[in-house]
């Protein structure tokens, strides 16, 4: 036993273990709230026990069986619960074993991802219930990071969870045959959680538990290349947090970063999951854009980035999974190999379906002013600026305008 | 075992299907509810008349009263249904999705609460 830990400590043993215990307890007791409700009396009773007594050597398996035990309680004390009483005694191991062994099935979590992400769930309803249950994220967190009332947040989860119950929404991993079918919404879950944490700097938190998410997805499903991709994809771009942010506070592109700023630890891990999707050669969505990251990560200054390779990822990306948002980035890598004029275009030939996105303006403006047309440039600033409140996006297109 | 409502969602007042197209429809119907009653989970099927054959009667007080028509009037209405004993929801979309691409309409899976 470790003595006195701090409370940083336990919370730490609450994001590393609450998932997996939640998901235990699932098993067990087949009954998502019964697990949730027994997981958090367990650090409950941790929060006081363990300052006192030290962290047990399994922290996990504590919870779990101190969770049983809980769960047990409520049961008894709930004539209704009977069955599931009996159904959990039978299923659960002996007090007495080894504690690895009230350690949880390997796939517990795996199985806990695909019933949140199931495809009769909307996927704000997914990304809420991978949130709550897997990452232990309180329903008021949830709700702010998605900009949602909390009651709203909080009616959405309960809606979830009762169709999960009321439809039997099965707790299991699919069969091989069905993953094809399912492994993307459950990627597109842990990619949207991703996307919201980097979007804004305040929300750092979601882009971890993201990629925490994403290490527990390849940890567990390491022939999956896309799971590999989506990683590799995730890691690649948190690199680059430290340089995105200059000292006052704005907003710095990909272009003008300082590079030595970026976590080369994660750049290294990053390109390593790159060059082990590209021995699969069964290239996904995710690992093409984990490649387009590894190119800019490849280039020591922003002037020797590999453009041609870029263009050639978006090509094989349009093949892939098309769209239009893809076609304007690869006219931004187009210009760089066969100049503005040919990268205009493409992105005209875009401005009817991407009119509301200000960064098709963006672009537009600076091809323009590329090609000596500065009154046009400065129309299409003023259209980008008139398509977005983001502060950080209007003090860059701001200074590009003056 | 659970069992599941399927129901089939027809447009009101669209444009019915050639003879031929019925036919076929009919066809894959008829050979899905074989494939659910060898894999043994099919419990009921079958085709509804028309909503303007419908009559509702509602308990008033002491009265019942008698309307002519449907209950509500919806843009699509229930065309069919089957009713299937599966272990779980993955099991009850397999036949749904069976069944959307057999009747080419839309089909709405539910859980019954209870059942028999």
């Amino acid at each position: 036993m470790t003595p006195s830990p701090s409370s940083a400590e336990i919370s730490r043993v609450f994001a590393e273990e609450y998932g997996r215990c939640v998901a235990t307890l699932t098993r067990v007791f087949g009954d998502i709230d019964l697990a949730e409700e027994a997981v958090q009396d367990a650090f409950t009773v941790a929060l006081v026990r363990w300052p006192a007594d030290g962290v047990p050597p399994n922290p996990g398996g504590w919870i779990v069986t101190t969770a049983r035990r809980r769960a047990l309680d409520r049961l008894r004390r709930d004539a209704v619960g009977r069955d599931k009483e009996e159904l959990a005694v039978r299923e659960a191991p002996p007090e007495e074993t080894d504690p690895e062994e009230e350690g949880p099935v390997r796939d517990d979590r795996l199985r806990l991802i695909f019933t949140c992400c199931h495809p009769a769930l909307a996927l704000p309803a997914r990304v809420a219930l991978t949130l709550r249950l897997l990452g232990g994220l309180a329903t008021p967190e949830i709700a702010r990071a998605f900009l949602v009332p909390e009651a709203t947040m909080a009616q959405r989860i309960v809606r979830a969870k009762n169709k999960i119950r009321a439809a039997r929404i099965p707790y299991r991993v699919p069969r091989d045959a069905d993953l094809p079918d399912r492994l993307p919404g459950v990627l597109a879950v842990v990619y949207l959680v991703f996307t919201a944490g980097h979007a804004t700097a305040a929300r750092e938190d979601l882009a971890a538990e993201a990629i925490r998410l994403g290490r527990l997805l390849a940890e567990l499903m390491p022939d999956e290349p896309e799971v590999l991709g989506l990683l590799a994809l995730m890691l690649l771009t948190e690199a680059r947090r430290p340089a995105r942010t200059a000292p006052d506070g704005t907003r710095v592109l990909l272009a003008d970063q300082d590079r030595t700023r970026w976590d080369h630890d994660l750049v290294t891990e990053g390109l390593d999951l790159v060059r082990r999707c590209l021995r699969r050669d069964r290239p996904g969505p995710y690992q093409v854009q984990a490649a387009v990251n590894a190119v800019h990560a490849s280039a020591p200054d922003a002037a020797s980035t590999d453009w041609r390779q870029i263009v050639a990822l978006h090509d094989q990306l349009l093949a892939l999974a098309p769209s239009p948002t893809v076609a304007l980035n690869r006219a931004v890598a187009l210009a760089e190999t066969e100049g503005p004029e040919a990268a205009l275009a493409i992105v005209d030939a875009l401005a009817e379906r991407l009119d509301r996105y200000h960064l098709l303006h963006a672009v537009r403006a600076d091809l323009l002013r590329r090609l000596g047309r500065d009154d046009e440039a400065r129309a299409a600033l003023d259209a980008a600026l008139a398509r977005t409140d983001d502060p950080d996006d209007r003090a860059l297109l701001e200074a590009r305008r003056d | 075992m659970a069992h599941y409502l399927l129901s089939v969602y027809q447009p009101a007042g669209g444009e019915p299907p050639s003879d031929t197209e019925l036919q076929e429809i009919m066809g894959n119907v008829a050979q899905l509810q074989r494939e659910m009653q060898d894999a043994g989970v099919w419990v009921f099927s079958g085709g509804l008349e028309a909503p303007d054959t419908a009559t509702v009667l509602t308990a008033s007080g002491d009265d019942v009263l008698v309307t002519d028509g449907p209950f509500v009037e919806l843009k699509e209405y229930l065309g069919g249904l089957t009713i299937v004993d599966v272990p779980d929801l993955d099991a009850a979309m397999h036949w749904a999705r069976r069944s959307t691409e057999a009747t080419t309409l839309p089909i709405e899976v539910r859980p019954f609460h209870w059942a028999p």
